[in-house]
């Protein structure tokens, strides 16, 4: 009630987040604004600017499990990742609601905050799914490289699928909007910031079966029911500018990307393969959004979407 | 010939069937092999006349000593004729597969021969890909009617997911257009496979490691609209088979004009019935997930479903006595039947409300689409403020709502609905 209100700036991590949830409640702030790091504007509240610290992040997170059940910890973890308008803002409503009420605030569906999260979350999960089948990938030198763009931070609920998909092979996945790749190779991954990523030369064979698909993609469409509307119903024009099918070939490989948002820095990765990419090992995984290695999965510090 | 041509030919052989799904297994890839499968099922890319593309659909061959009518690839057809070899299959399923392009290999074939062997060179291939190329994708193998049970029980072995197709709606469309296919050849295999399903799951609860048969289960197709079936004889055949066969789909396909024969709709001016294909799909869902019966949404005196209106507000409309549903005390049963509330809708409406009462406001966060539903629902006794609507208003206004879809062109404009893809969404039907 008598809490100050300040804008919380801080790395723009989901453990950077937690902190700010770990600060505000120390300090009786009520937070109205989120900035992160690199973002210029300047807010008209007090300033706190937060720093990370895996400690505080973790015990956190941890609480989230005891207060608000696994589900809420879930939807929380899962809300960050949206790209829900002050996701940080809904958030902190939304953990802060838990807190008082426990676990049963994830039933609130008809509750304004819940639901808010609760749609944002199910974009990022349609999302996901929906580009599960439109990744597509490219054989350049010895890796399977490929590009997507995203709105929300898909990598961490793709990961899982790709990386059961193709467990021998070498593959890297570049979201270009939020300027993040996933790196996999035979029993290890990362997602590691990267500025920018270009893939590389495709060879004749490369060209070849994307002359195969396209070639099979036009043939398999019938005449007689064509329907343009249907297709852009399943499949929004603002996936095809990352699909096989959809271009063509000059002996490029995927188009330019064409924003400018700056993101978290990093050196940029131009070559990713074949020299050896900064995996770590399978038991020690890497994710750089969570505060916490998220290997394991009966550990409980580790970060689960 | 070039793999390019042949591509192309025996996509272009396989496009009329309907299936193209990847769904109804989970299951992880292991080192050592490249591949996985989901439940729910995986949409790659949706080709330009909006259906799903999963799977690379194609034959073995096109080259048929049978000469179904309605087939594009009978024997009587003049056409390139080609087959792939098992070798060149499995190159292109696994580079595609491994481009992301697909979620597995949907193989059928044209009866090159005879049928077992036809199923022969089938279970060749799939080996060859299962067991050299390890591959742990989706595959889905069409059963040849009249093989040898054996060599349709390897295919199963194989595949994850079987089917056979019924065809037409009715035995007699069957032997007027296909005399070389009989309806007991075509039962047979199905059941075949349903009893090598059940025998399966069964030893799979005893070994861990028991061979698996058609994990996916087993689905059909029917070409709606070359014959003169009734949509009542076609939903209670579905019905049928999906109670005595244990079937996971049955697909319905609008008869596209690929002949002149004269047992068959002209083809000039002839426009595949999609609306209808769409609606009886609709009635499908409706059988499958909402636990409607055949005979409760048509009967002899209304034999075919009305194009103007989906199925379940139809029924809703005849059945106003059953109405206003409360949604915050009647049964998940009762909620179903609510035009525009759907599966999912329901389920969320059972959740919300153990946390307090609900409000139409409410219901609309719920994902319930008011448009629909404000007619048939009362919340707390209370029906929808300024609500006032007579019953001729009532049809009336449902009819308006289903306006866009009916817009001209009628047919193209269909996008509701995914009717060739198992998606993980309910539609509100
Ligand atoms: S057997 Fe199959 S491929 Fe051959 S004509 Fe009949 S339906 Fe077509």
């Amino acid at each position: 009630m008598s809490d100050t209100q300040v804008c919380c700036r801080y790395d723009g991590s989901f453990a950077g987040f937690l902190c700010c949830v770990f600060d505000c409640y120390v300090n009786h702030w009520e937070p109205v604004e989120f900035f992160s790091d690199w973002d210029e504007r300047l807010s008209l509240y007090p300033e706190q600017t937060v720093s990370t610290r895996r400690a505080e992040a973790l015990r956190v997170y941890r609480s989230l499990a005891d207060r608000l059940g696994p589900a809420g910890q879930r939807l929380a973890a899962r809300g960050f990742l949206t790209c829900l308008e002050e996701r940080e803002l809904w958030l902190w409503r939304f953990i802060r609601k838990g807190y008082r009420q426990g676990p049963s605030v994830v039933r609130e569906l008809t509750d304004p905050t819940v639901d808010q999260i609760l749609r944002a979350v199910r974009n990022l999960e349609h999302e996901a799914h929906s580009l599960k089948g439109f990744v597509r990938f490219s054989q350049l030198g010895e890796a399977l490289v490929g590009e997507i763009e995203p709105k929300n931070q898909v990598l961490p609920l793709l990961r899982p699928h790709f990386c059961s998909r193709y467990p021998q092979e070498s593959f890297a996945l570049y979201d270009r909007t939020h300027r993040k790749i996933l790196l996999h190779q035979p029993a290890k991954w990362a997602i590691l910031p990267a500025e920018d990523f270009q893939g590389g030369t495709p060879s004749e064979q490369e060209l070849y079966f994307r002359r195969l698909w396209r070639s099979f993609y036009h043939t398999i469409s019938i005449q007689a029911r064509y329907n343009p509307k249907c297709r852009m119903t399943h499949m929004p024009k603002r996936y095809w500018t990352t699909m096989t099918e959809f271009q063509e070939d000059s002996g490029v490989s995927l188009p330019p990307t064409g924003h400018e948002k700056t993101g978290p820095q990093s050196g940029p990765i131009h070559k990713v393969f074949p020299s050896t990419p900064p995996v770590s090992d399978a038991s020690s995984h890497r994710d750089t959004d969570g505060p916490i290695p998220s290997g394991s999965h009966r550990n409980r510090s580790a970060i689960q979407y | 010939m070039e793999l390019l041509d042949k591509l192309n030919i025996l996509a272009d052989a396989a496009k009329y069937d309907a299936a193209c799904t990847s769904s109804g297994l989970d299951r992880s890839g292991r080192p050592g092999t490249i591949g996985s499968t989901t439940v729910a099922g995986c949409c790659h890319s949706f080709s330009a006349d909006g259906r799903c593309i999963s799977l690379l659909k194609v034959l073995m061959t096109n080259v048929c000593v049978y000469d179904c009518q309605y087939c594009i690839n009978r024997r009587s057809n003049d056409l390139p004729r080609t087959a792939f070899t098992p070798r060149e299959l499995c190159n292109l399923t696994l580079e595609f597969y491994r481009r992301n392009y697909i979620e597995g290999l949907f193989l059928s074939s044209a009866v090159a021969g005879n049928p077992d062997a036809t199923t022969e060179r089938m279970i060749e291939a799939l080996r060859l890909l299962r067991e050299e190329y390890h591959f742990g994708g989706y595959i889905h193998a069409k059963a040849i009617p009249g093989a040898d049970p054996l060599l349709t029980h390897r295919l199963g072995l194989l595949a994850d997911r079987l089917s056979v197709n019924i065809e037409l709606p009715s035995a007699q469309s069957l032997s007027l257009l296909a005399p070389d296919k009989k309806k007991e050849a075509i039962l047979a295999p199905m059941q075949q496979i349903r009893d090598g399903i059940t025998v399966s799951r069964q030893e799979l609860k005893l070994f861990r490691h028991a061979p698996r048969f058609a994990p996916a289960g087993q689905s059909t197709q029917m070409i709606v609209g070359a014959t003169g079936e009734s949509d009542r004889q076609i939903l209670t055949l579905t019905q049928g088979l999906y109670d005595r066969y244990q079937l996971k789909r049955v697909f319905f396909s609008a008869y596209i004009p690929v002949s002149s024969s004269p047992l068959l709709p002209a083809p000039q001016g002839f426009q595949p019935p999609l609306l209808r294909e769409h609606r009886l799909y609709q009635a499908d869902w409706l059988l499958r997930f909402y636990h409607f019966r055949a005979e409760e949404l048509l009967d002899e005196g209304q034999p075919d479903l009305d194009v103007r209106l989906d199925p379940k507000c139809c029924w809703a409309l005849r059945h106003l006595e059953f109405f206003p549903v409360e949604v915050n005390r009647d049964d998940y049963e009762a909620l179903l039947r609510v035009p525009g509330i759907g599966v999912k809708s329901a389920r969320r409406i059972l959740t919300a409300r153990r946390a307090g009462s609900l409000t139409f406001e409410g219901l609309k966060r719920l994902g319930v689409v008011l448009k629909r539903a404000q007619y048939f629902v009362t919340c707390s006794g209370r029906v929808m403020a300024g609500l006032r609507v007579s019953e001729d208003g009532l049809l009336r206004r449902l009819l308006t709502l289903e306006a866009p879809t009916l817009a001209p062109p009628p047919p193209e404009q269909l996008s509701l609905f995914p009717s060739t893809s198992e998606r993980k969404e309910f539609p509100h039907v």
